[in-house]
């Protein structure tokens, strides 16, 4: 049995949105900016897109711009949003556990003269609102908290945290990175107080180069990219055209049964977790979300339990997966207190809704057949 | 630009009746290399010398790239060749010649005449003089140095007239294929492809074997693998890579003997595989690339227990009395670094131990594995059987293979 588990790192296409690019890519080819029939079509289909994502984040169209993903959605929102900001006290606030997306481009303006706080988060991965309120200053120019964690599925408190930011912080703007939830949980960014809220289509059965930063209206923030001045000048190049539609048609279906969806993980995980029943030595790190199950094995290394896995036809990923392939230690990890030892032995299970019961009935399994016997076989 | 080259070997010259095995080796080993790139090369044998012809359009570094890769090859000069051999052809074509490859003229010169045909009507030293002359005046700002010229320009006569001054080095060694055949320990490390390299050199044509130990070995450690032989195939030719799958044989060790001498005996065991499939595969020797001391099973007495494994050939290590750092030098030099510190874990480093005996007593290494008696030959065959083959750097088909 083939079972894939790393739905967080990517997720297969929907087959809909791949007929659909198809068609976009091989008929109606053509460049939105043209004036003729094909460039109009093709401008058409931006345009329903658009109306989809607009609808779905309860936003006007005008504060929709279709990104090459989720890391440029970032970098933009991060990057853009200093760059014209700094008149203001050059001051950003993040978190420990924010995706690499974000953590470097905040790291690249620390070198350049910002100052950046990080807040720490308890063992299941929380931020503190009174550290965010005591980092907090009037002139605090950004401050830039994920949604749902992707490495152990926390959920940041992003109503409260909006609302502290407005209250002390008129001025300052509040950048979500929402890649490892839209589409799964609702966060609507006018409830918010979210100024700037990043989207990634590939990890909700869309395709990979696609992703869209939702920026409210007179946000002042620059462009990182210029050229032809498509999207209102905010982000030239030629639009994807087959896979902004592939995108929107993805979230839509994803979006349609947002609330079954997020039952059907529950069950996926808690039979996958009964099946581990009788599991010595192990843990399960954050959680809120049913779909990220992170998992601290004592004794066994992830990697070696990766590639057990995967000969049985069992995908996981190792920690943090999708940023490298590079064994780095997760700040993730550290930040909710892992200890050092069991940094290494941390592998990652990550639903889709195309998961079943069965494929996790056998993935339990696999866990219980392979852990005994690597912890057979350890370094002493 | 010119679209010839003269290649030059020297080792090869002194083999005497046996001369035209290595220059047919050599030509083989050239063409081998250029199949890379696209168009057709003319690789000849004319008189005792080695021409490359390039096609009309082709890639310049490209093919100094391949030559710089061949074994055998000292230096080789780019070069103009000309069929009309007369002295105002030859006159007209020297100066030519400077005018399209030099940016500069403003040096000391002399004209090397080499008259090959000893029937042309003027000797070297006129031709010489005639040849001089006419650069001179076409060159009023360079001037003629015998005694230490700047640039050399060199004009052989022969069938055809041969132009050149600028001479690049060659790899050296002996061309792949005059010395038999050896099989090369590869691990995923800095070391063994430079070992690889060092024998190749020598005209000596390189089996390898892989071991493998999944899960504790990823399958992206293999494709690194595969890729060290696939750059050390770009001197060597065609590398046939034996992939052998070492876990269980690794974990029976592990459970069986002390941990401290688990490397010690997993390092013999290895040797023992290599030697089986190097002795069916007509291969006279084994090559890895351990250096003495660099870690703890290349302690003097480690390789000395290590090496009473093999009872059949004899064990290269061309490493041996080189540093880390010259081994990366080298590493560098033949572009296997990049590759080599890519982080994946090979089977070596898994299960090593905090503290592995340095100063193994070859009795007792034996005696521990006295312990394995009951199961070690079915696994060793069981390991032999599913060899996986991986022939890197494949000649194309219809070329000769080795």
């Amino acid at each position: 049995m083939e079972c894939y588990l790393d739905n967080s790192a990517t997720t297969a296409l929907d087959e809909e949105a791949a007929e659909l690019m198809k068609k976009i890519s091989v008929i109606n080819f053509g460049n939105p900016s043209s004036l003729h029939h094909r460039g109009f079509e093709a401008q058409q289909y931006i345009k329903e897109a658009v109306r989809e994502l607009s609808k779905l984040l309860r936003c006007s169209e005008k504060e929709v711009f279709f990104t090459s993903g989720g890391t440029e959605s970032n970098n933009t929102a991060i990057i853009g949003a200093a760059i014209n900001n700094r008149r203001r006290d050059k001051h950003i606030i993040t978190t420990r556990i924010e995706h690499a997306a974000v953590a470097r481009p905040v790291k690249f303006l620390e070198e350049r003269g910002y100052k950046a706080d990080f807040l720490e988060v308890d063992g299941s991965g929380h931020i503190d609102l009174d550290e965010l309120r005591d980092k907090l200053t009037p002139d605090t120019l950004l401050v830039s908290i994920m949604h749902v964690n992707n490495e152990i599925g926390a959920v940041e408190p992003v109503l409260e945290a909006g609302k502290i930011i407005k209250e002390k912080s008129p001025g300052c703007l509040f950048h979500v990175d929402d890649i490892q939830g839209f589409g799964k949980l609702k966060l609507i960014p006018k409830d918010n107080n979210i100024d700037l809220l990043s989207v990634s289509a590939h990890k909700l059965h869309g395709p990979k180069g696609v992703g869209l930063l939702y920026v409210k209206e007179k946000t002042n923030i620059s462009p990182l990219i210029f050229g032809g001045g498509q999207q209102s000048g905010f982000r030239s190049g030629t639009e994807n055209v087959p896979g902004i539609a592939g995108f929107a048609l993805a979230a839509k279906k994803a979006a349609a049964n947002m609330e079954t969806n997020l039952k059907r993980f529950q069950t996926l995980k808690d039979t996958f977790l009964s099946g581990l029943s009788g599991l010595e030595g192990f843990n399960i790190n954050g959680g809120d979300v049913p779909y990220i199950i992170s998992l601290t094995v004592d004794g066994v290394r992830a990697e070696v339990l990766l590639h057990a896995l995967e000969e049985k036809g069992v995908y996981v990923s190792a920690g943090s997966a999708c940023s490298s392939n590079k064994p780095a230690v997760s700040e993730t990890l550290k930040a909710v207190g892992v200890k050092k030892e069991a940094l290494d032995s941390t592998v990652r299970v990550s639903l889709s809704r195309y998961n079943t019961e069965e494929e996790m009935i056998y993935a339990s399994q696999c866990f219980m057949d392979i852990v005994p016997q690597l912890r057979r076989f350890t370094r002493r | 630009m010119l679209h010839s080259f003269l290649i030059k070997y020297a080792e090869i010259g002194v083999k005497g009746k046996n001369r035209y095995i290595f220059e047919d080796a050599l030509i083989q080993q050239i063409k081998y290399g250029l199949r890379r790139l696209d168009g057709h090369y003319g690789v000849t044998k004319v008189s005792g010398r080695v021409y490359v012809e390039c096609p009309e359009d082709f890639d310049y570094d490209g093919t100094v790239d391949v030559l710089r890769h061949v074994f055998g090859i000292t230096a080789f000069c780019p070069m103009e060749r000309i069929a009309d051999r007369s002295i105002e052809s030859i006159k007209k074509s020297a100066v030519e010649y400077i005018r399209n490859n030099y940016d500069k003229t403003d040096f000391s010169f002399k004209v090397d005449t080499k008259r090959a045909d000893k029937g042309y009507p003027l000797n070297s030293m006129e031709a010489d003089a005639i040849v001089g002359e006419a650069i001179l005046e076409a060159f009023p700002e360079t001037r003629v140095d015998v005694h230490e010229p700047e640039e050399v320009i060199h004009i052989e006569i022969r069938e055809m007239i041969n132009i050149y001054s600028k001479v690049i080095r060659g790899a050296g060694g002996m061309p792949i294929g005059t010395n038999g055949k050896a099989m090369l320990l590869l691990s995923g490390g800095i070391d063994s492809p430079v070992a690889g390299y060092m024998t190749a050199k020598r005209g000596v044509v390189i089996d390898a074997v892989y071991f493998h130990a999944p899960p504790y070995t990823s399958e992206r450690a293999k494709q690194k693998v595969v890729e060290l032989a696939e750059l050390v195939s770009r001197y060597a030719g065609p590398v046939y890579l034996h992939v052998i799958n070492f876990t269980d044989i690794q974990l029976y060790i592990y459970e069986k003997c002390p941990h401290d001498e688990l490397t010690i005996i997993m390092r013999r065991y290895m040797m023992k595989i290599a030697e089986r499939i190097a002795n069916e595969n007509d291969c006279l020797a084994l090559v890895t690339g351990e250096s003495i001391g660099q870690v703890a099973s290349q302690t003097l007495k480690s390789l000395y227990v290590t090496d009473e494994a093999v009872k059949t050939m004899p064990v290269f290590r061309p490493l041996i009395g080189l540093d880390k750092q010259e081994i990366i030098d080298i590493s560098e030099k033949i572009g296997t670094y990049e590759t080599s510190i890519q982080p994946y874990e090979d089977c070596c480093t898994i299960f090593v131990a905090k503290h592995p005996v340095t100063k193994p007593n070859l009795k007792v290494i034996k005696h521990s594995e006295e312990s394995l008696s009951e199961k070690i030959d079915e696994m060793l065959e069981e390991a032999l059987q599913n060899d996986e083959l991986i022939i890197v750097g494949k000649r194309s088909s219809g070329e000769e293979d080795k």
